[in-house]
């Protein structure tokens, strides 16, 4: 902080007040060491950021309206890789999954641990038991858990079924049938990621005043009444940022399709991520990647600005 | 201790309540264990049964005959030391690079004010608003032919080490806590006439532990979860890390071998988990509570 005070003698900042910081623009000499430092300090993160993130970023808009192929120069052709994607039937699919996906990841996948996180709050037994084991799936590759589930959908040998048997329950084709394997792979991912909601919001619930309730049960509220004037109200802000937060992932969501069902049975379970990587990978069109990136982007910068605005003023507050 | 929760205690210690209560915990320990542990269990005893067994219909809860085939021929067959290796290196790179690089940059933007730093900062902070995925390609093209150096980082462990320090999240998880630190302190070293680096290796990182340590746990559990940007930069099998290998293997191996992969590539982590499963769990839980 106080730079010219660096320099003196311990002996004279002893018996003199700390003096305050120097006016900006102080001596040139010295501001110009530091800046170095602080530069040196700085140069390998931000060039890591540059290089990583805001090229990318920059580059993606740039290609989406390039002809692209590596090794040879871009040509601009303006907004073909658009209208060729739009073109695409895999297109409207891919959206069409993807918000498919997101909207029961939402019900299923926030209603379930929103549900079990209040169950497991007023639980005083093996508390450390259930928040370890919940967690448990979120530590398991993805990978594994996508294929141990598409293991579990086998229409041979698979345990999906078998406990349907079990159960005296029709089979079903889960991830195999066009109509349920979207759901089989919301199960998927539910069963993976929840543990990480269930602890967040758990969290949340604790820091509940207890005389809130109190007060709510001297007005006669019931165990319902309770949960919707004073638990939800009280945890509007992280049910809120939660919901933000998965929208955002499973908006991206690509490891389950790519694993279980490789996008079919078709294409009932193609991703808009999932179509980015065919474009770059299998056609060689990474002038149409970049131009569903940029799309992707746009609706999810939408959230993730959203999701900023809220905890960072929430923050400061 | 006991906190006031939704159910007043007055309810639970009715004998009535007390009925209830032991009816829901049973509930859910049961459900836990169907549906979290019932997994696991199934992954680690379906490795051991033979191949037909594995097959069959109905399915057995408890292996016939207990063998470890699976898991030996996974270890030989797959291949499993080279890819568990590659991962190893993969995220212990990129938790040096992280911690080195990361920390340096948040030290220097919360105190040591460089010109631009709030630019620098918002530049950081906006690409927490871009959401990683959606950019792999553009991502990909970069480490394929780097700007002005031209040279491709695909195949090298690099390619993973480097793009992971462009971490918003963590950098900003620092720089707040470094911010946090008590000044005077800083300033007193700085007064005895101690320089940048010997403050921050002597004084900030001690200070600093806990926040080192979620930063550490973030960053190796990401690169060993992460699969569709391993998938991309590493075309050579034998650089690949285990879940891409994982993948790519799964095709054409035996059930029973590649059940027993599956577990033997969990371990690492659940390991890690039920290590430091306190520290873990609270430093999740401590996201929502700050508010």
């Amino acid at each position: 902080m106080t730079k010219t005070a660096a320099r003196r003698p311990a002996e004279v900042i002893a018996v003199r007040q700390v003096p305050a910081p120097p006016p900006v623009g102080g001596r040139g000499r010295r501001r110009l060491l530091d800046q170095v430092h602080a530069y040196g300090f700085l140069l390998g993160g931000v060039l890591c950021f540059a290089l990583f993130s805001w090229y990318p970023a920059i580059r993606a808009v740039v290609i989406a309206f390039q002809k692209y192929t590596p090794g040879s120069p871009p040509e601009w052709v303006g907004t073909a890789n658009f209208t060729r994607v739009w073109h695409d039937p895999e297109f409207a699919a891919a959206w069409r999954n993807t918000l498919t996906f997101t909207l029961l990841a939402l019900l299923i996948g926030f209603a379930i641990p929103f549900v079990l996180a209040l169950v497991l709050n007023e639980l005083r037994h093996a508390k450390a038991f259930f928040r370890v084991v919940v967690y448990l799936p979120v530590m398991i590759p993805p990978v594994v858990s996508a294929l141990l589930w598409k293991w579990f959908y086998d229409p041979g040998a698979g345990l999906a079924n078998e406990a349907l048997r079990f159960l005296h329950l029709p089979t079903s084709d889960w991830s195999n049938g066009a109509d349920t394997a979207l759901i089989s792979l919301v199960i998927v991912a539910t069963w993976a990621n929840m543990g990480g909601t269930v602890l967040i919001y758990l969290a949340a619930l604790q820091s509940i005043p207890g005389e809130l309730y109190e007060a709510a049960e001297l007005d006669g509220a019931n165990l319902l009444q309770r949960i919707r004037h004073v638990t939800i109200p009280q945890t509007r802000f992280v049910i809120f940022m939660l919901m933000l937060l998965q929208i955002i992932a499973t908006m991206q969501v690509f490891t389950e399709p790519f694993v279980i069902t490789g996008g079919g049975p078709e294409n009932a379970t193609v991703t808009v991520l999932y179509l980015i990587y065919k474009y770059a990978f299998l056609y060689n069109d990474f002038g149409g990647a970049c131009a569903l990136s940029v799309m992707l982007l746009v609706l999810l910068g939408v959230f993730s600005a959203l999701y900023l605005r809220l905890t960072r003023s929430e923050g400061d507050a | 201790m006991s906190t006031r929760t939704l159910v007043s205690p007055a309810t639970l210690a009715r004998p009535r309540g007390r009925a209830a209560y032991w009816t829901v915990f049973t509930t859910v320990v049961l459900l836990f264990a169907l549906a979290f542990l019932f997994p696991v269990y199934w992954m680690v005893t379906g490795a051991m049964k033979s191949p037909d067994e594995v097959a069959q219909t109905p399915p057995t809860l408890v292996p016939k005959q207990w063998h470890l085939t699976g898991y030996t021929d996974a270890w030989d067959l797959m291949q499993l030391p080279q890819h568990l290796w590659n991962t190893v290196v993969q995220a212990a790179g990129a938790w040096v690079f992280q911690l080195v690089l990361c920390t340096a940059a948040a030290y220097a933007l919360s105190k040591l004010k460089p010109a631009f730093g709030k630019v620098i900062l918002g530049g950081i902070l906006a690409t927490l608003m871009v959401p990683a995925q959606a950019l792999v390609v553009p991502k990909y093209l970069t480490v394929a032919d780097l700007p002005l150096i031209h040279t491709s980082l695909l195949n090298d462990p690099l390619a993973i080490w480097l793009p992971a320090v462009a971490n918003a999240f963590n950098l900003y998880l620092l720089k707040r806590f470094f911010d946090q630190l008590p000044r005077d302190v800083l300033e007193a070293a700085e007064i005895d006439g101690a320089g940048r680096l010997r403050i921050l290796w002597s004084i900030v990182l001690p200070m600093s532990r806990p926040v080192l340590g979620v930063v550490s746990i973030f960053a190796l559990v990401a690169v060993w979860q992460d699969f569709l940007w391993p998938l991309m930069v590493f075309s050579d099998t034998d650089k690949q890390p285990i879940s891409v290998a994982l993948v790519q293997l799964s095709q054409n191996i035996q059930l029973t071998v590649l059940i027993a992969a599956m577990v033997i590539a969990s371990i690492p982590m659940a390991a890690l988990f039920l290590v430091f499963q306190r520290h873990i769990i609270a430093g999740i839980s401590a996201g929502s509570t700050k508010r």
